[in-house]
């Protein structure tokens, strides 16, 4: 079931919200993922981001506005927000325009088929994690698109690298993401969780699997490009990529959604890989629906937020990757290696009819499942 | 009822479609431009492809032979910008009025 | 006129208006950019005929593979800021009527042909392990050709974009 029908199920019997159609509902949904998830969220991220660095760093980092500099996100949501929005009089207006507006759309139509618990997710397609695919795809274009509206060699090149890279490294992420789906045997998010139980996520299920868990991780990183991955922006080579000439709200869409994508991420690998909402050897389905909604929250948004953690640590460690480097990682690398695993895994499940590493040694111990 | 959908509107939208595509194909001097027309003719076909399978099948082989159609747009568009791209470094124009020999 | 044909009509402007642009607009860059409306057009119909597979595949393939390609290939390939970027608009008289004879023949014979359209029952919505069903039993052979003819398409591209 998907959030606007829950909640429609839920408030039935009410007075006033009984009487609200569907619709309407699921409009709430989408406005309340938007304005109380995803922005609240890329700023504390961004804040996290800026006080691991600088722990890494041995700095300080942000301080001043609030404990601990907590509010330093809304301080610079406010001065993105305030700040003139310049376009260069020699960019190509309306792709300049366009362009943040397609990135926005790409990466946020991926948090239509995230499952944060069970029923709470936005819309249950059945072809869930291949609709993630198809959107997140559409963000490429609007890399390119900026890069060439700008107007702006740095730019240009930019919008380039990163529509190359963000080509290539789909093919191992979609790869990975296959492999998974063969253990599972379903598209649907909310199935790919519940077909995992407390005592075998998916990650154990073979050896297969956790070498395609690691390979979505790496390849991921790259298509979201960040660190060390961040050719497209590189600093020192590109001034700031596809992104140098936008400034004020724009430039917070293209930040923002960076770090909605980099969210995005985690969330699928925590569902495909990491067993989503289900804690580790603790069964709680036992529980009434109420109270298991939140655990089941809870315990999703901290598998992928020590993903996300994870994902930070390496951006202030690791240096940057040449162009060549990088290609040749996903070429020569991360494609064989997720072929591999798909492979692998394809034995494994003819192999066991199916069964994992858990499931068999739950199987020998005589536990059953 | 002239509005109430069914196969024909579908086929009446991929013969516009397809026709656009021709247009394009015919009239354009850019071979990128001449691949876009081959594209949208393509994803006419595609429709006829997927209306026939709702509509006078009713089963999924229509389907199938649409997701066929993909894998050929797919390894079409490859070859034939690699193509462009080598005919660009060697004659620096990418105009098929421009490129009148066999060899490069 | 139900939900459906009001959703089937708005897609199809969403089709044809920038396939149109497509065609005719003289700049060859947006032309490839109103392809993006096309395509997406066309997945919305496919989702309105209840294959939703299809729809994801075509805005995976032609959106995020097709389309990069091809303005990756406009930019590359053209030098985007001079005069010859532009096509002239006078070719497009002579094609442009051969389009809309072909057209009404083609609508003619559409609206002339006694369809067998008696099996009008929706298939359900589940098509993914249908259509996997279907691609290695009955569709096998195709299918192994199509992964061949993939297979020769990447080599062929590798050697055709390698600097000598």
């Amino acid at each position: 079931m998907s959030l606007p029908e829950f909640l429609k199920d839920l408030f039935e019997s009410w007075p006033l919200l009984g009487s609200i159609p569907l619709w309407l509902y699921s409009l709430a949904c989408i406005l309340g993922l938007l304005f109380l998830f995803l922005f609240p969220f890329a700023g504390i991220a961004v804040y996290l981001e800026r006080k691991i660095a600088g722990d890494i760093q041995a700095r300080i980092g942000p301080n001043v506005v609030g404990p601990y500099g907590i509010l330093q996100w809304i301080a610079d949501a406010l001065k993105l927000l305030l700040k003139e929005d310049i376009i260069p009089a020699a960019a190509d207006k309306k792709l300049f325009i366009l362009s943040p507006m397609l990135i926005f759309l790409g990466g946020a139509a991926a948090y239509a088929v995230i499952p944060f618990a069970e029923n709470v997710i936005l819309a249950n397609l059945n072809i869930g994690i291949f609709y993630l695919i198809a959107v997140t795809s559409m963000v490429a274009l609007g890399l390119i698109l900026g890069g060439w509206a700008s107007n702006n060699k740095w730019s240009l090149l930019g919008g380039m690298r990163a529509a190359a890279q963000i080509v290539s490294f789909e093919i191992p992420v979609a790869l990975c993401i296959l492999t998974a789906v063969l253990v599972t045997g379903t598209l649907d998010m909310t199935q790919i969780i519940k077909n995992q139980s407390p005592y075998s996520w998916n990650i154990f299920h073979n050896p297969f699997m956790f070498i395609a868990a690691c390979v979505y991780y790496i390849a991921a990183l790259a298509e979201a490009n960040r660190t060390p991955f961040d050719i497209p922006e590189a600093d020192s080579e590109l001034v700031s990529g596809y992104n140098t000439e936008y400034s004020g709200m724009r430039f917070a869409i293209f930040f923002l959604i960076e770090y909605a994508e980099c969210f995005v991420i985690c969330a699928v690998a925590t569902t495909l890989f990491l067993g989503g909402w289900y804690l580790p050897f603790i069964d709680i389905s036992g529980l009434a629906l109420g109270l298991r909604i939140p655990i089941e929250a809870m315990v999703f948004m901290t598998k992928a937020v020590c993903l996300l953690f994870v994902m930070m640590w390496i951006r202030w460690t690791l240096p940057r990757y040449r162009v060549d480097q990088l290609m040749k990682l996903c070429w020569e690398v991360l494609v064989p290696f997720s072929f591999a695993c798909l492979l692998g895994t394809a034995f494994w499940m003819a192999l066991f009819k199916g069964k994992g590493i858990p499931e068999l040694i739950y199987s020998l111990l005589g536990w059953g499942s | 009822m002239m509005f109430a959908v069914d196969l024909r509107h579908y086929l009446v939208l991929s013969a516009i479609l397809f026709v656009l595509g021709i247009i394009g194909i015919l009239s354009r001097k850019n071979s990128v431009g001449i691949l876009m027309g081959i594209e949208l003719v393509m994803n006419s076909a595609g429709i006829n492809f997927v209306a026939f399978s709702k509509y006078v099948a009713a089963d999924l082989s229509g389907q199938i032979f649409a997701l066929f159609i993909f894998v050929i747009a797919a390894s079409e568009v490859v070859i034939a910008l690699a193509i462009i791209l080598r005919i660009y470094q060697n004659k620096t124009t990418v105009d098929i009025e421009d490129i009148k020999d066999l060899k490069c | 006129m139900t939900a459906q044909d009001v959703f089937f009509y708005i897609f199809a402007l969403i089709t044809l208006v920038p396939a149109f642009v497509c065609v005719f607009h003289p700049n060859i860059l947006y032309a490839g950019l109103s392809l993006f409306g096309s395509f997406f057009g066309v997945a919305g119909i496919y989702v309105l005929l209840g294959a939703d597979f299809i729809a994801a595949t075509q805005v995976l393939i032609y959106v995020g593979g097709i389309l990069v390609l091809i303005l990756f290939a406009v930019m590359l390939s053209k030098n985007i800021y001079g005069a010859k970027f532009q096509d002239e608009k006078k070719k497009k008289i002579l094609p442009g009527l051969l389009g809309l004879i072909l057209l009404g023949f083609l609508v003619k014979f559409i609206l002339t042909t006694p369809w067998n359209m008696t099996l009008t029952d929706e298939a359900p919505l589940p098509t993914v392990s249908r259509l996997g069903d279907l691609l290695l039993t009955d569709y096998l052979l195709p299918f192994e050709l199509a992964s061949i003819l993939l297979l020769a398409a990447l080599i062929g591209a590798i050697i055709l974009a390698r600097s000598k």
